[in-house]
């Protein structure tokens, strides 16, 4: 059996408070979560409950506290250079056109500017941005920058696909078909993907399996379904079939408790 | 009669210049001797000897422009010195604020020089300069060098400071190198800054150049100043002055120019496509 594509293995995350080094902040600790080479797994949780935070781990941008993260078996150090990251904020360069954002990654990689300029514009078209190389992103609507980010991630052909709530600025429409086409893209490559979102009827409809974080602070994995929904599946038609709605039910029964454990949290900080 | 002439978009041109013609008109019937008794002076030619006037002026600057031509290499020497000036401050502001910006160590080291240089008022170098680079264009150009250096410097550490934390933890992702990070990232964001602070660092490389002229050289407009100034000729005084209130003027527009070329990625705020 080939090694999983992601493995963490006690993760703890502190955060030390810049203003007073006393305070401390821990995020998340003994979190375990692997997600297999080819396999779509997506975390959801209450808001704040540290759910980039493992994801940042997972990219190499954050290292943990304690534990091990291991990529393809090997120990990670610095960047995770077999990832993708799709962010949830804005992340193209705002100096750049859409074409060249998508090829600002191979660029760096070194491949040559014809080559790079190929591959990018057959990316763009592929996220239905064809004809809109040549516009910056403040000229772009959300939903079009959240394409290009996409183009941009993907072109790197990379084996772990990361995302962070990429879709929760969007319409509801826009959306839906974003998610279609990630899904789309997703099933013809067959990548690792580490899904984060706050939505559960995203995440059940997108993934093989749905991990369940704990409120904060110090979260950590109380609950794993496996989507045993057919593929390919459409996330619009998918959200009224039997199966569905008993899995939102069974997973929302645990998520529900931590959700209001962690508006209660964020009642009384604000008190 | 009054609804034609009203101030609206489309003349607005008109009543600007309206305004300047009239400005020009009460300057020359307060200070033209014997257009009307004198009412703050004892005799009719001091209003003009103190506040000069438009006619002459105007005789000057086309004899300055057109008769003589002799301003033309007053004004080249002060256009190259701002010029230098405004090149040699934005490179060495945009490296300084680039490296500081980028190695926290130093800039803590240095923080406090840099500081003390800002607020030292840097015009009173001038003197030194003109010691140091003698008289010619040299020492205008670091005057000018001083007043440039500490704005683009401020503006590209702001820039740099001020990177989006997500679009660099992305370039990163992507796999930018250290250097390319440098080049991709902080470059560009650091040099949108440069251009917001273009009309005041131009504006400042004019100034450093007028003032070193004035307190000390040989050619540049400022000069044509000073020498005015000590014969008491009012009117050339005014005429320089004038000259180079259009020089500042058109040098702006230039810049305008520019930045707008070069900034095609910043948003305007509601940019619509006229059909």
């Amino acid at each position: 059996m080939s090694a999983p594509a992601i493995e963490l293995k006690g993760i703890a995350c502190t955060f030390v408070s810049k203003d007073q080094p006393g305070q401390r902040y821990t995020a998340v600790s003994d979190v375990d979560l692997t997600v297999g080479a080819g396999e779509f797994v997506s975390v959801v949780g209450p808001t704040g409950c540290g759910k980039s935070t493992l994801l940042n781990v997972a990219a190499g941008l954050l290292s943990p506290s304690k534990g091990s993260v291991k990529i393809f078996g090997e120990p990670l150090a610095g960047i995770n250079s077999r990832a993708g990251y799709m962010f949830q904020a804005e992340s193209l360069m705002p100096w750049r056109t859409a074409l060249a954002n998508v090829m600002a990654g191979l660029q760096f990689r070194g491949v040559p500017e014809r080559e790079a300029r190929t591959q990018a514009e057959d990316w763009l078209r592929r996220v239905g941005l064809g004809g809109f190389g040549d516009r910056y992103p403040h000229q772009m609507s959300g939903g079009m920058r959240k394409r290009a980010s996409l183009a941009q991630t993907l072109v790197m052909d990379p084996d772990i696909i990361l995302m962070d709530e990429p879709f929760s600025a969007l319409d509801i429409q826009t959306r839906q078909l974003m998610e279609n086409e990630v899904l789309d893209l997703w099933q013809s490559k067959k990548k690792a993907v580490l899904f984060i979102t706050h939505d559960l009827d995203e995440a059940i409809a997108m993934s093989d399996r749905v991990v369940i974080l704990s409120a904060g602070p110090a979260s950590h994995p109380i609950g794993e379904f496996t989507i045993d929904i057919e593929r390919p599946r459409d996330v619009a038609e998918v959200k009224t079939t039997p199966r569905f709605l008993e899995l939102h039910a069974a997973i929302w029964g645990v998520l529900r408790e931590e959700v209001l454990k962690g508006y209660q949290q964020q009642l009384q900080k604000a008190a | 009669m009054w609804k034609l002439i009203q101030p609206r978009p489309g003349n607005l041109r008109l009543w600007q210049l309206g305004l300047l013609v009239l400005l020009f008109v009460f300057w020359h019937v307060m200070t033209r001797p014997g257009l009307i008794p004198p009412f703050m002076f004892d005799n009719d030619r001091q209003a003009a000897f103190f506040f000069g006037e438009p006619l002459k002026i105007f005789e000057r600057i086309w004899a300055w422009f057109v008769t003589d031509a002799d301003i033309y290499q007053h004004l080249w020497i002060t256009l190259a010195e701002t010029v230098m000036a405004f090149g040699i401050g934005a490179v060495a502001g945009l490296g300084g604020g680039l490296w500081l910006a980028l190695s926290p160590m130093a800039s803590a080291i240095l923080e406090p020089y840099i500081k003390a240089f800002n607020s030292m008022p840097r015009i009173i170098l001038a003197p030194i300069f003109a010691v140091w680079f003698g008289l010619g264009m040299g020492s205008k150009v670091a005057l000018g060098v001083t007043l440039v250096f500490f704005i683009v410097f401020f503006n590209v550490y702001q820039g740099v400071k001020e990177v989006s934390p997500v679009v660099l933890a992305n370039a990163r992702m992507l796999g930018a190198s250290q250097k390319q990070l440098l080049r991709h990232v902080y470059l560009p964001s650091a040099t949108s800054w440069v251009f917001s602070s273009l009309h005041t660092s131009v504006g400042l490389a004019f100034v450093g150049a007028v003032v070193g002229e004035y307190l000390g050289s040989s050619q540049g407009v400022g000069y044509l100043i000073l020498q005015a100034e000590g014969q008491f000729d009012i009117n050339t005084v005014m005429a320089g002055i004038l000259v180079l209130t259009t020089f500042a003027l058109v040098l702006d527009a230039i810049v305008g120019r520019i930045e707008k070329r070069l900034m095609t990625w910043q948003p305007k705020a509601g940019e619509t496509e006229k059909l």
